[in-house]
């Protein structure tokens, strides 16, 4: 996500996307993925808009949105920390480290702090199990995470904050 | 072409990555620069060794040399040695940790040593990045052999006769599902490729796709031949970037060498491959629910009969398997049927894959002869569960499977045993518990992931579910009966022979299975109000001991809901009723005068 | 690249590829046959180098596979660099001292081609080994 681009120049860029598209047939997720690149997440006018140019109901756009966990219809901070909840991290404590990004961010599962700078999320399975327990920040991955490691995690967000 | 005399391959997998694999490549090309021995010796990014508990790995040939937990900072040392004088570095080299001794090729190694490696063959010997690397090690040529001496039929008879069951779930014969696609007459027809992999602590797949992309994609190709499509789809979970990136080269690779596209090798067949990304939902791995996905509608399954080789993708007949089961077609095609079936049992034939995670030693995968046994696995390959626990359990086949007791362990791994034993092969996932883990909790854990990912299309599954979950919420707050035992049973069986996909029908699994494996657990949580593993916390008691108790205060301070009363230098007392069982008086305690019971 | 518009392209190019990958697929075969030259600092300074590239190149030549031609540390053969031993995996170790690219190919030819030992140039027998 550009934070240069206006709203304006996003739209135009997502029609550029889908007339670009060989067939619509089927494209509606494939869409919304560039969407959610495009703007961040998915907000009504966003799905709306979709709806219109690929010629299907709202309802059915939104029924997609809601039934898949990586499409957000609320914005996220600009780092979204993912605590791995796979078995394999959940064995070796995945959940303790959960806690302690609570407990240090004040936010719950699926929230966002107050400055917009970080989403504390879940997600099942990485597939690096060999470094359980496994956090993700953005497409970053921090292997053998303990209860300690917490802080620096969140550190290392800060500090790049605001680029 | 530089023949170089050496090559250094490096594990770029997404494990070894986030080791800073990509780190070691650029310290390695520098250092052999600085030597002048970058003309002698190249460096390549290779796919997953399977080894992930020691990455990052670093292997050299020819000496056939394996380094492990190696760290960019090593890598002038490994030139300056090894590459130089020819020197091995004993301290990166792996230590056996049953006789100490250190073990410097791979093939020595006992968590190798039982391997075969059919559908991870490529995995850490090629770049996965390159076609020519890919050809070199007879790529693409099981393609070439079906289009020129082989008849579609031929193509489907070898599958058949080679035993290959589906390794993504409930193991269906290949070669039956390709047979249907075939007979089915339609002006369209499709492959499509699984790469959904939901199950947690499986990775298998991930690894093909980073570290071979091109035996899936030919293999694909070989399956449109054997069944008449000219188009191809990998729904590939958008959770593996990596995997994303690697397989849209090898497509790209592929089609710029015209071994996808129109006319392939100057024949009239035409095949095309376009990646179609998932967004997150574990039911999207049941087949008909992918098929939904890849049409762009929400993940839902569709009822069985009609099968997707008669009515699939946009209603055409279609072909899908997962990742491991088309790595598995053409060494099948090139080496033979009977060579295939020669290995693994009499109903289970080949390899199979499995990620070992949990409470084990040697995190990895390990690509295995069906009908191996489960210690085998666990104690050889695995190395034994971690920091010296008794083992109490192996879980396999992920939500859907099951646990298997300590007494099972001599059981055979096809198919059939595993199902017997009420678990799954599932997709390969081996997730090991020891004694610390409450068995009652993880099949808590499970539902709650069901519950979760229910698509909520059919009743069994979506409310049914969720009535387990609240069940076993009430076991683990220690307000349990021995009726909710019987309703855990009755009510898992209605859900199994009730719901619409095999998400719901395979549900029940970890908690029948543990209720029939560990029934002891589940009646100390009811009767006795106990968690033996001293997991669940409202089962859990923190108590002082008053005489170990020397009165220095620090759990009173450190309490955070201060709940812990007495006198400097006298016994303190835990308020039962105020306390929220965090266990940092436990942890902090000096003297280890507070007791966990 | 240009398509590959027959199935003898791909063979071809099958060929060609070979050498990239060769050496890894020899690398973890149990019968492979191992020429370890010493490449030591006084192996080197006696021309090792150019010993490595000599064998390497006389392999090619003959088309030959499943030999690895390994860097080796000082064999304490110092009156003899460039030293090779040459091992096949069923026999024992034998010993070639002053080996240079002649010898080299002399090696390869008689040894590893016609299983004639080069009596003139060895310096060490090995007891046999698996």
């Amino acid at each position: 996500m550009s934070s240069t681009a206006t709203t304006q120049t996003r739209f135009e860029e997502l029609d550029r996307y889908i007339d670009a598209l060989p067939d619509r047939k089927g494209a509606l997720i494939q869409v919304l993925h560039v969407a959610q690149d495009l703007f961040g997440y998915l907000p009504q006018d966003v799905q709306m808009h979709v709806a219109r140019r690929l010629n299907i109901p709202a309802a059915k756009v939104f029924g997609v949105v809601t039934f898949y966990s990586f499409f957000n219809t609320e914005p996220r901070g600009q780092f979204t920390i993912s605590v791995c909840l796979g078995t394999a991290c959940f064995v070796r404590g995945s959940e303790d480290v959960l806690k302690e990004f609570e407990k240090q961010l004040r936010i719950g599962r699926d929230q966002t702090t107050a400055d917009n700078l970080i989403t504390l999320t879940t997600i099942r399975c990485v597939g690096a199990c060999g470094l359980a327990p496994v956090v993700m920040v953005n497409d970053r991955v921090y292997g053998r995470v303990s209860a300690k490691d917490v802080a620096s995690i969140i550190d290392d967000c800060m500090a790049q904050g605001g680029k | 072409m530089n023949r170089y005399r050496m090559h250094l391959m490096v594990c770029g997998g997404t494990g070894c990555r986030s080791s800073h694999s990509v780190q070691i490549v650029e310290a390695l090309n520098q250092e052999l620069k600085r030597a002048g021995m970058d003309q002698e010796v190249q460096v390549v990014t290779t796919g997953c060794f399977g080894f992930c508990e020691k990455g990052p790995i670093v292997k050299v040939y020819p000496d056939n040399v394996f380094y492990i937990e190696v760290k960019p900072t090593d890598a002038a040392e490994l030139v300056a040695e090894h590459v130089v004088k020819g020197r091995t570095v004993q301290r990166l080299v792996y230590k056996d940790p049953a006789g100490g001794q250190r073990i410097a090729a791979s093939t020595d190694m006992p968590f190798y040593g039982q391997q075969i490696r059919i559908a991870l063959r490529n995995c850490g010997l090629i770049d996965p990045e390159s076609i020519d690397e890919y050809i070199s090690v007879d790529g693409y040529q099981a393609l070439g052999k079906a289009l020129s001496s082989m008849t579609q039929q031929q193509v489907v008879d070898a599958l058949k006769k080679s035993g290959l069951r589906g390794r993504g779930g409930a193991g269906f014969p290949t070669g039956l599902k390709w047979q249907a696609a075939l007979k089915t007459r339609s002006d369209k027809k499709y492959v499509v490729c699984n790469a959904d992999e939901g199950d947690p602590g499986a990775f298998m797949d991930r690894s093909v796709l980073e570290g071979d992309p091109h035996s899936v994609v030919e293999a694909m190709a070989i399956a449109g031949y054997a069944i008449g499509a000219d188009e191809g789809v990998v729904y590939v979970r958008a959770e593996y970037p990596l995997a994303v990136k690697r397989l849209k080269i090898a497509i790209a690779q592929a089609e710029e060498y015209g071994l996808l596209g129109a006319g392939i090798l100057g024949t009239a067949f035409s095949f095309r491959i376009r990646l179609s990304l998932g967004a997150g939902a574990f039911v999207c791995g049941e087949e008909t629910a992918l098929l939904n996905s890849v049409e762009g509608g929400r993940g839902e399954p569709r009822m069985k009969p009609p099968f997707p080789a008669e009515k699939g993708l946009f209603g055409k007949p279609t072909v899908i398997n997962n990742v491991e089961t088309f790595a598995n077609v053409c060494p099948i095609l090139l080496n033979g049927p009977e060579w295939f079936a020669s290995i693994g049992t009499e109903k289970s034939k080949g390899t199979k894959v499995f990620a070992l995670s949990g409470k084990i030693n040697n995190v990895g995968l390990a690509e295995v002869p069906m009908g191996i046994t489960l210690r085998e696995i666990i104690e050889n390959i695995g190395g034994g569960v971690r920091n010296g626990r008794a083992f109490k359990a192996v879980q396999t086949g992920g939500p859907s499977g099951g646990c298997i007791p300590k007494s099972m362990l001599d059981l055979p791994i096809d198919y059939e045993s595993l199902a017997a034993a009420g678990a799954m092969m599932g997709s390969g996932g081996m997730i090991v518990m020891d004694d610390t883990d409450c068995m009652v909790n993880i099949a808590k854990y499970y539902l709650d992931f069901t519950v979760d990912e229910s698509c909520g299309k059919c009743t069994p599954c979506r409310v049914g579910n969720k009535r387990l979950f609240e069940i076993l919420q009430r076991i683990t707050d220690g307000k349990g009966t021995m009726k909710d035992l019987e309703d855990l049973e009755t009510l898992g069986g209605t859900i199994r022979d009730c719901s619409l996909c095999q998400l719901g029908q395979t549900a029940p699994n970890p908690v029948l299975s543990t209720l029939k494996h560990f029934r002891d657990e589940y009646l100390a949580h009811v009767v006795e109000k106990r968690c033996p593993s001293g997991v669940c916390q409202n089962l859990i008691h923190y108590r002082v001991v008053a005489e170990k108790c020397i009165g220095c205060t620090v759990c009173a301070r450190n309490c955070p809901v201060s709940c812990i009363a007495g006198e400097r230098k006298s016994p303190h007392v835990i308020d039962e009723d105020k306390c929220i069982k965090c266990g940092v008086c436990f942890t902090k305690c000096p003297v280890d005068a507070i007791v966990k019971e | 690249m240009a398509k590959l518009k027959s199935l003898e392209e791909l063979a071809k190019l099958r060929e060609d590829m070979r050498t990239r990958t060769e050496m890894r697929v020899t690398g973890t075969n149990p019968d492979r046959v191992v020429l370890s030259v010493g490449m030591a600092t006084c192996g080197i300074a006696a021309g090792a180098r150019d010993t490595m590239k000599a064998l390497a190149e006389e392999l090619a030549a003959h088309g030959i596979e499943n030999v690895s031609v390994v860097a080796t540390g000082c064999l304490g053969y110092c009156y003899a660099e460039p030293v090779v031993e040459v091992r096949f995996p069923d026999k024992g170790p034998i010993l070639y001292g002053d080996v240079d690219a002649k010898r080299a190919k002399e090696i390869v030819d008689q040894h590893l081609v016609k299983g004639i030992l080069l009596d003139h140039a060895i310096i060490g027998k090995g007891a046999g080994r698996r």
